[in-house]
């Protein structure tokens, strides 16, 4: 009885022996993986970071109005959030892929899953920066354009073009994503419903008089006898 | 070496049956037939009374014009002069026309223009507006002679002026043009002056053309081109200034082709503006500068209300283009009433400079900048209107100058602003 259970527990012993030594190269194999993985992660922020600053990638940014945002939640500029981002992710990867080399079914499954997602979640990102831009861009040329042709609120119709430019790049940041996808579009096709009924509304209700003029202006000019002005050539 | 690239090759045809010229008269047309048959007709007077002896042709560059404008160039017979005066041809005065491609640009008529004079190898050539309808003959005698005779490189008009037109030339083109590069240019973005072959070549060398000055606001990058390059200037008093075009009598297009050619051409010339320190006169050929003081109904509250609204509303785009305390006083101007508000010299030309290194370090898109500068210009303007509503012309005159010395004064700021000391 006694040797029987000094032979089973030494055959078992054998066994974890045995299943630690098959096990001991693949845990080796995943710690080379991940500080392997840490030194590119490591070099790919530097050159990024490099990269980023000479291509003025804050001034960018401050453009795109992202700057402001970040200066707002006490966050790093921008060079380095975004190098520390493509760190995080890249050493994530790694550490995913060394996890996988450990050969746990369960685990590998959701590995392939991050690894598909990866590269929806980088053009998400980069929609996200260039429609931030658009934005800032058309709305500051929009609040320009009504200022210097003496069009009535200017910031208004500014901030409307750059809510419009940012709800359809949340849209197509979250449809990249593969987010929500029906939630995000009848979100979207809500809020752009929404600006388009205000805005009829407010043109034809609101502001009834001005559509008045404007349209007889524009299809029915009076020929009312104007008080004659001289024009200044500013050249 | 001529651009032969962007001559078509029928045109190149016709230039070769030119051969050689003495002079080359250059006309850039869009849409312009209305006015065009009369200038064509008084340059070739010109020509035939002041240059008989010469091999002379007229190059008409048109962006494509719908309203047959090519068409009244050609058609602009010398038979209809020879009719009406007593002006005889001793040589054939040729008058070709070519339609070059890209659409409207005034740049590229002008690189055509300057391309084809570089064909023809010309010693002296002109460029004369298609919408100059006060025109004379003797324009071009006072354009060309000073370049034709060797004495000169560049020559650039003088006008006879109302008191109020040209108020963005009298307040920011020519005194920092003047400030920046030293040489007191009146009419630094004019649409008719003259040049010599060899200058005309250097033009054609230049980077411009690969930019968006090269485009529009090509004028003034060609006057400063000629300064920068240590050509011998001149001025010339041509007569009364056309009336401008509608397209000009648009401020933001006219700050796009002035101030933004301007604050363009501080980057690539900056070891040169900045070892600038006082301004040199150009030989005046014919009387000064001459000033009109005839009434005018002009809509004042207008420009200070757009003043106002445009302080107000761009608050955030002014932060990002000018200091503090600048904008802090624009922002103290603009709650003040019109009866007191005036937008003194120093505040105006600071107001310029902080423009000119937010536009070097692109703080914003540089064609934002130039836009939002519009707003204040106008406030300038108004004050300028005011205070030279009882002057005379030599009390204008006398305070464009004042004016143009303060810029001079204020330069060390830019540079500081420049390398960012400031």
């Amino acid at each position: 009885m006694r040797e029987m259970i000094v032979s089973e527990l030494t055959q078992a012993t054998q066994e974890l022996v045995r299943e630690f030594a098959r096990f001991l190269p693949r845990l080796m194999v995943m710690l080379i993986v991940v500080l392997v993985g840490w030194l590119i992660a490591y070099i790919l922020k530097w050159i990024l970071r490099s990269v980023l600053r000479l291509i003025k990638f804050d001034k960018l940014s401050e453009n795109a109005g992202a700057s402001q945002l970040l200066n707002k939640a006490a966050l790093p500029s921008s060079t380095e959030l975004v190098s520390r981002f493509v760190f995080w992710i890249a050493w994530l990867g790694f550490v995913l892929l060394g996890i996988s080399a450990l050969g746990i079914l369960g685990l590998q499954e959701y590995v392939a899953r991050f690894f598909v997602f990866l590269p929806r979640m980088f053009v998400a990102l980069i929609f996200m920066f260039f429609g931030l831009l658009a934005a800032s861009f058309f709305s500051r040329a929009a609040l320009l354009w009504a200022v210097n042709t003496d069009i009535p609120s200017p910031r208004l119709l500014s901030s409307a073009v750059r809510v419009l430019i940012t709800v359809f790049t949340a849209s197509t940041v979250f449809e990249e994503l593969g987010l929500a996808d029906s939630t995000m579009l009848l979100a979207f096709a809500m809020v752009m419903g929404a600006v388009m009924l205000g805005m009829a509304i407010a043109f034809g209700l609101g502001g009834q008089h001005l559509a008045q003029r404007f349209l007889e202006a524009r299809f029915a000019p009076e020929k009312k006898p104007k008080e004659r002005e001289d024009e200044l050539s500013p050249l | 070496m001529a651009e032969e690239s962007i001559l078509t090759d029928e045109f190149l045809r016709q230039l070769i049956n030119v051969g050689e010229a003495d002079i080359l008269v250059g006309v850039p047309t869009y849409n312009n037939a209305a006015t065009v048959g009369q200038v064509v007709q008084t340059i070739r007077a010109g020509l035939l009374k002041y240059f008989p002896r010469e091999r002379a042709v007229i190059v008409n560059a048109d962006g494509g014009s719908r309203d047959q404008t090519p068409d009244l160039v050609r058609g602009a017979s010398i038979n209809d002069l020879q009719h009406s005066s007593d002006l005889y041809a001793l040589r054939t005065l040729h008058c070709i026309s070519s339609e070059y491609s890209g659409g409207p640009a005034t740049g590229t008529a002008l690189r055509t223009i300057l391309a084809s004079a570089d064909l023809l190898r010309a010693s002296a050539c002109a460029v004369v507006s298609p919408e100059s309808t006060t025109i004379e003959p003797d324009w071009i005698e006072r354009l060309l002679r000073p370049v034709y005779q060797g004495n000169f490189d560049f020559v650039t008009p003088l006008y006879r002026r109302h008191k109020f037109d040209g108020l963005l030339m009298r307040n920011l083109v020519y005194p920092m043009t003047r400030a920046f590069y030293g040489k007191r240019v009146r009419e630094p973005y004019a649409s008719e002056f003259a040049f010599s072959g060899q200058l005309g070549s250097h033009f054609l060398g230049q980077e411009i053309w690969t930019h968006e000055v090269g485009h529009t606001g090509t004028e003034i990058s060609l006057t400063i081109s000629a300064i920068t390059g240590g050509f011998r200037l001149a001025q010339a008093f041509l007569g009364a200034k056309p009336h401008v075009d509608a397209r000009a009598a648009d401020l933001v297009a006219a700050m796009r082709q002035t101030v933004g050619a301007l604050f363009w051409s501080l980057e690539p010339n900056f070891s040169l503006w900045s070892a600038q320190t006082e301004s040199q006169p150009v030989p005046t050929l014919g009387t000064g500068q001459e000033v009109t003081l005839e009434p005018l109904h002009i809509n004042r509250k207008r420009l200070f209300g757009m003043f106002c609204s445009g302080v107000a509303e761009l608050q955030p785009v002014l932060k990002s283009i000018l200091s503090s305390p600048t904008l802090s006083e624009l922002q103290r101007l603009a709650a003040l009433e019109e009866d007191d508000f005036r937008y003194q010299d120093e505040l105006w030309a600071r107001t310029v400079y902080e423009f000119a290194a937010s536009y070097h370090k692109s703080v914003i898109s540089r064609d934002h900048i130039v836009q939002a500068l519009a707003p204040l210009y106008r406030g300038r303007a108004f004050t300028f209107l005011v205070d030279n509503r009882d002057a005379s012309g030599e009390e204008v005159e006398q305070k464009v100058e004042t004016f143009c010395l303060t810029c001079e004064r204020l330069k060390p700021s830019l540079v500081e602003l420049w390398d960012g000391r400031k």
